[in-house]
């Protein structure tokens, strides 16, 4: 058994994640919106499957990317989303809109209950009413708002996305869009013939001019309104255009798109419940989207396919198990389950590769462009850098640092992904590969390694105070990794400033700005400066090193998240007022394990208790033989 | 005494004693730009060399902390001492002489660019051409002599000057200047709106039916002060040097838009506040501005600006392009894409005077490489061991 543990551990777990990477496939019987969700469309500059469009608008509109039907059943972001388009009628009664704020609840007469989701239909009654609030709220900055403010605002702009979303494909309320398109086309000559005649003042038909004037009317309100830009185009020197657009376009083109009329007998189809006709429209549809768009096709089927893969999900899930195995190890049991901990770390860490790859090859663009690529980032690096020290040392500790910190990021990129789409364009400034590549990457990796000398301090600490099993050769070899693992921070620390500063040069003539973010990276190189100086000059040992480590990762949280909550300089991307009291948590939590720390030896439960006293405190206030 | 000094000055206490001190300074000027703004935080934290305590008082002020500069001086000092005094070549060394040989010169740029950098706006709308480049923060009070019609005469005093001096001569103007009001930034209101307050500070020129009111300097990054001044013009005789009677009193300012004009002596003059101007021996004309977002967003894209360099001494005429990550850079100035007009009419162009730019490049290099060596040592030696142990 103990031998084969491990990689019965492996094999399950592969198992599991085997089964998430096999394609969805839609029920025979039903309508096939597994190839549905892979049509490209193009929302927020970029170009991607229905399927992100959908998950994506549910985490605004309902902060999840799967609705749950008042009678519990869940349901697809997909179906939700071809309800939403097709069908707005039935997708009006979903309970999609989440509403937590109790004065928000009050505005409309509502007591709070246990009940959080409500749907169009109910809220129907009091648009113009948070129209009007959600206005009032939004002239004042991010910052000044109230906890009521922000929420109304929030539930304004998903009400304002659901109306776009409604009149993306179709203009709301179409009972046979195609017949009405179809229409339109043959209308089209007629009426250019009566406005030919009516300018040489010959004899004109009015109703042929109306029928053409009223249907102009409602498509371009379409394309004023419409969320989803999705007829591909054609030539290299256009861009997407809405079916709104394009059918107010055709009057000059004098043909309507195929894509239009596809979409149309789509959303037919699929609102009579015809599920022939709407798979064949839907192949119809893909076979001419990719025709048209064959790379932009291409990246959103894959995309498709890591959505639905979900790395992420399942390799925080993994870090949970790893180091829980990892910790468990350290008072019974050891080898076998400091195997399987590292086999299930492996594992974890090509499956959050995977992920960190997808995203890279999607945007074609170097790892981190966000605050949420950033996490991500941050706990692959950890990760990687706990796994090369649990391979040297092999006593489970880079195995518990790489669980924690993998599965913390991972909680913490899962939200930050809140705000819709993680994969957005770039700002105009950022759109430069190589600084991204450079600067940014060095600066994240350099949180990294704080974030893991901070977790080994840590691990040091409550293994010394409140267990028996921080030997010396234990607390020595923590102490090393430590040290060692500081001055990776140090130099990609400090080389991640300065290419910053390099970036800021060539960018906009400066140097050196000190803009709060500049000014958290560089709080970052002087602790490191402040923590190798300190140990080189013997002015602290082993558990100054710690309690200095954990100091660090105080100074890394208020650089990554703290000077983004400031509101100010060019760094302000991703304000986040609700991360605040977990930044808080976070920083006291530290202060008080760093208070733990100072404690006299004595108190150690790892000190008190072994045999040769003496001894061992000689060893823990000498540390390391400096130098 | 003169030992234990030198033992002070290049000791490692000191270091990480300048260290904390500049991570308490960098975290609470941070801190401080919430309510000041980036560019009087700044100043006030790391651009001098202690930080005042009460902050606005006018009278009695204590310091409270050392500022950047001070830090960044003893540091510096700390930092050359130490090496001069305890330096010893070996190769063991080498990451660490390297590391803090870059770091001086990181300092050293540092303090270099902070006295001698001068940054500067480019303000064109299509087709424009300037020779100049515009302070974003300081004023001048410009006073032009418009009675040749072959050139324009321009004495431009300086808002340091109009601040520090009551009394402002000139050897090139036949009057002297004297500064009666002088608010760093205030709000201008026709007379005949405002509701009370006190009356006009002018008697002349539109300044007459205008009431100032003063206002705090503007903290915010885009916010502009409006400085403005009331002046007397008081004619003073060439020959003797008395003063004769007043011409009267203008308001100056830089909410107030075209110059005003009085004439004396058969000469006409313009008096007017502007930002200061840097002029220079070639000129920038605008030729096209672009600005292009991603289709369906408000995220900018691109922003570029099309110009034409005209420098008659460097018989150079061309056109550059000059976008996000790409400036130009010319005869010790690089000019850079840095905003737009709102409705894309103007293109804004930051130009840069910076002497040191090539330090921190020079010192980065120099310190990775450092702490490379330094570290890869480490890691040798402990890779070393290992297996000796194994």
């Amino acid at each position: 058994m103990k031998r084969f543990f491990p990689f019965i551990v492996l094999v399950l777990a592969a198992a599991w994640i085997a089964a998430s990477v096999v394609p969805p496939k839609s029920p025979k019987d039903d309508v096939d919106l597994a190839k549905f969700g892979k049509i490209p469309v193009q929302v927020g500059g970029r170009v991607k499957p229905l399927d992100t469009v959908a998950r994506n608008s549910l985490l605004i509109i309902r902060t999840k990317e799967t609705l749950r039907l008042s009678d519990g059943r869940q349901m697809s972001a997909i179906k939700w989303l071809a309800d939403t388009l097709f069908n707005a009628p039935v997708a009006d009664e979903y309970p999609a809109f989440v509403i937590q704020n109790a004065e928000v609840l009050g505005l409309f007469g509502w007591q709070q209950s246990d009940r959080k989701y409500f749907s169009f239909t109910e809220l129907t009654p009091f648009l113009k009413q948070i129209d009007e609030q959600g206005d009032q709220a939004d002239k004042l900055p991010a910052v000044e708002r109230s906890a009521y403010q922000s929420a109304i605002l929030n539930l304004r702009n998903a009400l304002v996305l659901y109306q776009r979303l409604k009149n993306s494909v179709q203009p709301e309320g179409a009972e046979n869009f195609s017949a009405e398109v179809q229409l339109f086309e043959s209308v089209i000559p007629d009426a250019a013939k009566a406005a030919r005649a009516r300018e040489t003042g010959e004899k004109f038909d009015q109703a042929k001019l109306d029928q053409l004037t009223e249907l102009m009317q409602r498509y371009s309100k379409s394309a004023e309104l419409a969320y989803i830009l999705a007829v591909p185009p054609r030539d290299r020197s256009s861009d997407w255009r809405s079916i709104g657009q394009t059918l107010t376009q055709s009057i000059t083109a004098r043909e309507i798109d195929p894509v239009v009329k596809l979409y149309a007998s789509l959303g037919d189809a699929y609102r009579i419940g015809d599920r022939a006709a709407f798979n064949e429209h839907v192949d119809l549809l893909a076979k001419e989207t990719s025709q048209i768009q064959p790379a932009g096709a291409k990246r959103a089927r894959y995309e498709f396919f890591f959505n639905h893969v979900d790395p992420f999900t399942h390799s925080m899930t993994l870090y949970v198990l790893a180091f829980l195995f990892a910790c468990i190890s350290w008072l019974t049991w050891q080898r076998p389950l400091n195997r399987a901990a590292f086999y299930l770390l492996l594992l974890a860490l090509a499956v959050h590769t995977f992920g960190l790859a997808s995203r890279m090859y999607l945007q074609e663009r170097p790892p981190v462009t966000n605050l949420y690529s950033s996490a991500i980032f941050i706990g692959w690096g950890a990760v990687i850098v706990a796994l090369i020290l649990e391979r040297i040392f092999r006593d489970g500790i880079g195995a518990a640092c790489a669980g924690a910190i993998g599965f913390i990021t991972l909680i913490i990129a899962h939200h930050l992904a809140g705000n819709g789409d993680t994969l957005e364009m770039l700002q105009a400034v950022l759109d430069t590969n190589i600084w991204l590549a450079t600067h940014v990457v060095a600066i994240t990796t350099g949180y990294s390694a704080m974030f893991l000398a901070g977790m080994l301090a840590i691990i040091y600490i409550v293994r010394g105070v409140f267990t028996r099993s921080l030997t010396k050769q234990t607390a020595d070899s923590l102490g090393r990794m430590t040290y060692g693992v500081v001055c990776f921070a140090t130099l990609f620390s400090f080389v991640g400033t300065v290419l910053g500063g390099i970036w800021a040069d060539q960018s906009w003539g400066r140097f050196w700005g000190w803009d709060p973010k500049e000014n958290g990276a560089v709080l970052i190189v002087l602790w490191c400066a402040i923590i190798l100086h300190a140990r080189w000059g013997g002015y602290i040992r082993q558990r100054g090193l710690m309690i200095m480590s954990i100091f660090g990762n105080i100074v890394t949280s208020f650089s990554w998240f703290g000077v983004n909550m400031l509101g100010v300089g060019l760094h302000s991307y991703g304000f986040m007022q609700k991360a605040f009291p977990w930044l808080v948590g976070f920083m006291v939590s530290q202060l008080a394990l760093m208070c733990v720390a100072a404690m006299p030896l004595e108190r150690w439960r790892s000190f008190r208790t072994t045999s040769d006293r003496q001894t061992d405190l000689k060893f823990a206030s000498a540390g390391l033989a400096v130098k | 005494m003169l030992r234990k000094t030198v033992d002070l000055i290049t000791s490692l206490k000191l270091t990480i004693a300048c260290l904390s001190a500049a991570m308490a300074l960098i975290f609470a000027g941070t801190l401080a730009q919430v309510h000041l703004g980036i560019h009087e935080a700044q100043q006030r934290y790391f651009q001098s060399f202690f930080v005042w305590w009460p902050r606005e008082s006018r009278g009695f002020k204590m310091p409270i902390f050392p500022g950047g500069h001070l830090i960044g001086a003893v540091l510096l000092i700390n930092l050359i001492a130490a090496h001069a005094r305890r330096f010893r070549w070996a190769w063991k060394k080498l990451g660490i002489h390297l590391t803090h040989a870059g770091l001086i010169i990181m300092l050293a740029g540092g303090l270099f660019t902070d006295l001698f950098a001068v940054e500067s706006h480019m303000r064109l709308t299509n087709g424009e051409t300037k020779n100049y480049s515009e302070d974003t923060r300081l004023d001048e009070l410009a006073v032009i002599d418009t009675s040749n019609p072959e050139f324009d005469q321009v004495t431009a005093i300086p808002e340091s000057v109009l601040r520090h001096k009551r009394i402002i001569e000139h050897p090139s103007l036949p009057f002297q200047i004297v500064v009666k009001h002088l608010f760093p930034n205030a709000r201008l209101q026709m007379a005949d709106e405002a509701v009370g307050g006190a009356p006009p500070l002018a008697n002349r020129g539109v300044g007459a039916q205008v009431i100032v009111q003063s206002l705090p300097r503007a903290t915010g990054t885009d916010e502009q002060n409006i400085v403005t001044a009331a002046i007397e013009i008081v004619p003073v005789d060439l020959a003797t040097g008395a003063t004769q009677e007043s011409l009267g009193t203008w308001l100056v300012s830089d909410a107030l838009g075209a110059p005003q004009t009085f004439s004396w002596m058969n000469r006409t003059w313009q008096l007017t506040m502007r930002p200061a101007r840097y002029y220079k021996p070639y000129s920038v004309t605008l030729q096209k501005f672009t600005h292009e977002r991603y289709a369906g967003t408000e995220i900018p894209k691109n922003f570029a600006s099309q110009i034409a360099l005209i420098d008659p001494e460097r018989s150079t005429n061309r056109d550059v392009l000059i976008y996000m990550n790409h400036p130009l850079r010319y005869r010790g100035e690089t000019f850079y894409q840095a905003g737009f007009q709102k409705d894309d009419s103007a293109s804004i162009l930051q130009v840069v005077h910076n002497p040191s730019f090539i330090a921190p490049y020079v010192a980065c290099v120099i310190v990775a490489a450092g702490l490379l060596v330094q570290f890869g040592y480490h890691l040798v030696g402990f890779a070393r061991k290992r297996t000796a142990a194994t």
